[in-house]
């Protein structure tokens, strides 16, 4: 900054050499992380393709062979991998818009005064900090368990018969612990915009006599719909990768093992097929990168203006 | 409802507000339920807890007290816990070493592309973790790494790497640029504006966002469990390890899930205003 020299070039040359290094110089905090995340991320990314272009399985081992594309042309053909697929997109989409739902339910009820607001917000926000594989035991075991469930229990109160439902409904069992989970997130999310808003313009809706609905639909929902967005973005990329509830709830059983799990019991859970679990991998890459491509745009919708 | 304020109209609202409070509590305590179970569960004997859902019993902290001491399986309590400290520990430290420079040449003093770099950063988690699996299970074997704490450290390390600069950077660009500048002019060195400006703003933000990297990589169990299935093995496998096929286990599982979660429960209850505007406001803004 004190670089004011009397006998340097011109003065224009001297601030385009100053730009430079500063440049240089603001580039070089950002270093580390970007070389760690780089290394860390691509690295493997960049195996796993190379691998999925061959027929390589650990034990019995086999010599890497190029097979070209044949693990993806298998993956279209193998009906277990399709039903993975399937069973991928209908837990992450239903899990998703289930908890952005009673999210913004829950939402709306907390963004009002009310004795004891905050101890129930917190109440609220507590299943998302729960262990994963925690949610998932307690909910079969304790709730859901025809035996000991406190659900169970309920139904029988009233009549019902009781329904080993981890077992009897393995995918929407998990979905359900899912979106206990996931609704507390996406209300914080729905919360932060409904505090947002304006309060300016909520007066003048209810000075022209706007009723609550209208003031909801054609005010609130429009204003909110950045945040809807981020939350959509963000549980779609946690929940497509669902793992550990699967594990513990249900162990794959009928119509719960989504790709990552079937994935994983191709390779490292047992089959060493490397070569076409890499395929099968690189497959829910491409499903992200959908989503991706449409969570940047949104993303960048919203820095969009900003400077930083 | 057009703003009259006659008294039926005022009283109906009133009642109807009542009637929202009443159904928010409701709705709190039926989100919490299962987890206030479980933390009731874990102080039942195993006759109470295998039996029909009872509310009333013989508290007793036996079970707490088995769960800690049981060394009859491949992991103890003990080595859990310390195993997941270190791991926890070390990669959030690493994870805020690298997070605070990078965010602050994507806020205050931004490269030229900050946007794209901001968005490699965000893109990197778009990657599903399966997809890497594999050749992090294969580099991990090369280099004598599975069944370490190491191999953990930095795996967790890059898996919260992302979301913390995200999220730092929205609180860094939070501080008032004139603040800066007012710094500079007086001839405050980057040191003296890092540590007498910036860092007083953004330390509550900073808090936030090491707890959000704490719970990930304490709640994490998808690497653990593929990379540390016997050593160096994490609290998330230790709780899947009171899962028994013989005899009855619920209570003994509910005192290790609540010895396993309170902390993080209890961490999140304590920041979770900030976590939540790093979050969601910090993009939005």
């Amino acid at each position: 900054m004190t670089a004011a020299t009397s006998n340097a070039p011109s003065r224009e040359e001297q601030v385009k050499a100053l730009q430079k290094r500063e440049a240089r110089r603001r580039r070089l905090p950002l270093l580390p992380a970007l070389i760690f995340t780089i290394l860390i991320t691509q690295i493997p990314f960049v195996m796993s393709l190379y691998y999925s272009f061959t027929d390589w399985t650990v034990t019995p081992p086999s010599p890497r062979t190029w097979t070209g594309i044949s693990n993806y042309t298998d993956a279209f053909t193998n009906s277990f991998f399709r039903e993975a697929a399937v069973t991928s997109i209908v837990m992450t989409v239903s899990s998703v818009l289930l908890s952005v739902i009673l999210g913004t339910g829950v939402a709306l009820l907390l963004d009002r005064k009310f004795f004891g607001q905050g101890f129930v917000r917190t109440l609220i926000i507590t299943p998302f900090l729960v262990m994963p594989v925690v949610a998932g035991l307690v909910w079969k075991n304790q709730m859901f368990s025809a035996a000991f469930g406190v659900i169970n229990w309920l139904l029988e109160a009233v009549g019902l018969e009781a329904v080993e439902f981890a077992s009897k409904y393995p995918r929407w069992s998990i979905v359900a612990v899912l979106v206990w989970q996931w609704t507390p997130f996406m209300m914080l999310i729905i919360l932060a915009g409904l505090q947002g808003q304006p309060a300016s313009v909520l007066e003048a809706a209810k000075v022209d006599g706007a009723t609550p609905r209208a003031t909801f639909f054609q005010i609130t929902l429009p204003h909110l719909r950045p945040y809807l967005e981020l939350g959509v973005l963000l549980g779609s990329i946690y929940l497509i990768q669902v793992f550990d509830h699967i594990v513990v709830m249900t162990g794959g059983g009928p119509g719960s093992t989504n790709v990552p799990y079937f994935v994983n019991q191709r390779s490292i859970g047992g089959g060493w097929r490397f070569g076409s679990a890499s395929a099968f991998s690189i497959l829910v890459v491409i499903a992200t990168i959908f989503i991706a491509t449409f969570g940047l745009r949104v993303l960048s919708g919203l820095l969009e203006g900003e400077e930083p | 409802m057009s703003g009259s304020n006659t008294g039926p109209v005022v009283g109906e609202r009133k009642l109807g507000g009542y009637l929202l409070s009443a159904l928010a509590w409701f709705v709190g305590f039926l989100f919490f339920f299962p987890v206030f179970w479980m933390v009731l569960s874990g102080f039942k004997t195993e006759a109470d807890a295998n039996g029909p859902p009872k509310l009333f019993f013989e508290p007793t902290t036996e079970q707490f007290a088995e769960v800690t001491n049981d060394t009859t399986g491949l992991l103890s309590a003990g080595e859990a816990f310390s195993n997941s400290f270190w791991a926890v520990a070390i990669s959030t430290v690493l994870v805020m070493l690298l997070a605070i420079p990078a965010a602050y040449a994507l806020s205050i003093k931004p490269v030229d592309k900050w946007r794209d770099v901001l968005f490699f950063f965000i893109s990197t988690k778009f990657l599903p973790i399966v997809a890497a699996i594999l050749p992090l299970w294969i580099i991990a074997r090369e280099l004598n790494l599975l069944n370490t704490r190491l191999i953990l450290i930095i795996l967790y390390t890059a898996m919260n790497l992302p979301l913390a600069v995200w999220m730092l950077r929205s609180f860094f660009s939070e501080v008032p640029r004139e603040l800066i500048e007012a710094a500079q002019i007086d001839g405050t060195n980057l040191r003296g504006q890092i540590t007498s400006v910036i860092l007083p703003i953004v330390a509550p933000g900073l808090a936030a966002t090491a707890l959000l990297c704490v719970i990930f990589a304490w709640n994490e169990f998808f690497l653990a469990v593929q990379l540390n299935p016997i050593e160096g093995s994490t609290v998330p496998i230790w709780v899947t390890g009171n899962v028994s096929t013989r005899g009855n286990f619920l209570a003994k599982l509910s005192a290790a899930s609540t010895l396993a979660t309170l902390p993080v429960i209890i961490a999140g209850w304590l920041a979770q205003k900030r976590m939540i505007r790093g979050l969601a406001m910090g993009a939005i803004k």
